[in-house]
């Protein structure tokens, strides 16, 4: 989709949504084929390419929900700043999670009984680091 | 205040549609008005399930070997096919929408049944999949029982890890908060056929089509990032 159509669509405002259902058939389909990638991709091991292939698959699909599905794409552009504003803090909350996470080591199970490791015998975690993190 | 009662056969609506709220200077103003409170609701949304997703994916950070093990359990065939489900529901949603745009009264009305049918289906096939789950004590930690394949133990009790309770701990929170949407989605989804049948939307006036629709979407678009983290991670 290039921004001449974008343009073009909000200076057209009086016209809403598409008046066919095409438009929607076609949607429907692109989102049944990507649903059947995703699938067939998982049966695949790709490592760690597994998560990041399924996600891009999932955002594209939910990136076609709201543009046709959910009329983004014909709408006036405050409700897509809405729905962006939306994701956008959640990916605030979830970068400041993972960067707290990361910085963390020696996490240690909610039924511990205060004793070290069983198996392995460790040196007990550094003062401070860990004992925060005790969830 | 009585003047901003919402009787719609009062003299204080407008002549030109019995749906045209005073306040408003349009009826697209009006249309306009109540869509982005819905985007707004839609936003608070994303966030209500945004914190289970940060929490899920932390949680798949700390035990990533106990959550490839659980996610064993989950019966993948059917999480795909409640995802057909659920975008096929989307489509039959938009195409009682458009009806609505239409005026097609008994089309609109026959989409709404078909997306209830569906939201039924993905229904039926979520207590399949509760139920053997519940039998085999796939469960939260406290109740979670030790199965075949589980091979991590946690190094500090040697006792089984806390991770595979605690998939099925968000497994049930996630799509047991889903599953409480599609519920309430449903009821909508009568109540406005209910309305449908009864003649009261136009292609002047479907707002309520409209926005419950938006709710479904989103619903959908909420299904569409649980099915691959939960039924497709490696």
């Amino acid at each position: 989709m290039s921004t001449d159509q974008i343009i073009q669509h909000e200076e057209t405002d009086a016209d809403h949504e598409p008046h066919s259902s095409g438009v929607y058939v076609k949607t429907l389909i692109a989102l049944l084929i990507l649903t059947a990638i995703t699938v067939g991709a998982s049966y695949i091991d790709f490592g760690a390419g597994n998560v990041v292939i399924a996600l891009f698959i999932a955002t594209i699909k939910a990136t076609i929900v709201a543009l046709f599905f959910m009329h983004l794409r014909y709408d006036k552009p405050v409700n897509a700043v809405i729905a962006c504003a939306g994701f956008l803090f959640l990916g605030i909350f979830l970068m400041f999670c993972f960067i707290d996470f990361g910085s963390r080591d020696g996490l240690r199970p909610v039924n511990w009984n205060g004793k070290m490791p069983v198996e392995t015998a460790a040196p007990a975690p550094a003062p401070g680091a860990a004992a925060p993190a005790n969830k | 205040m009585s003047t901003t009662s919402v009787d719609i056969h009062q003299p204080h609506g407008h002549p030109d549609d019995p749906h045209h709220q005073h306040h408003f200077a349009t009826m697209e103003q009006q249309f306009d008005t109540s869509k982005i409170g819905m985007w707004l609701f839609l936003a608070t949304e994303v966030l209500l399930f945004g914190g289970l997703f940060v929490g899920f994916g932390l949680m798949q950070a700390r035990y990533p070997q106990e959550f490839v093990e659980a996610h064993e359990h989950l019966q993948r065939p059917l999480g795909a096919l409640n995802t057909v489900v659920l975008l096929v529901s989307s489509f039959t949603m938009v195409m009682g929408v458009l009806s609505a745009q239409r005026n097609d009264k008994k089309k609109l009305v026959l989409f709404l049944i078909l997306t209830i049918i569906c939201a039924g289906i993905f229904l039926t096939v979520k207590y399949f999949e509760y139920s053997h789950k519940f039998e085999e004590h796939l469960l939260p930690p406290r109740w979670y029982h030790a199965q075949p394949g589980d091979t991590v133990k946690d190094p500090y009790t040697g006792q089984i890890s806390h991770g595979y309770g605690t998939f099925f701990a968000f497994y049930f929170m996630m799509t047991g908060l889903h599953g409480f949407h599609i519920l309430v989605g449903m009821i909508l989804l009568a109540w406005i056929a209910v309305r449908a049948h009864r003649g009261e939307f136009s292609k002047e006036y479907y707002t309520p089509v409209d926005l419950i629709g938006l709710y479904w979407h989103l619903v959908d678009l909420i299904w569409i990032y649980l099915f691959p983290l939960y039924y497709l991670i490696k």
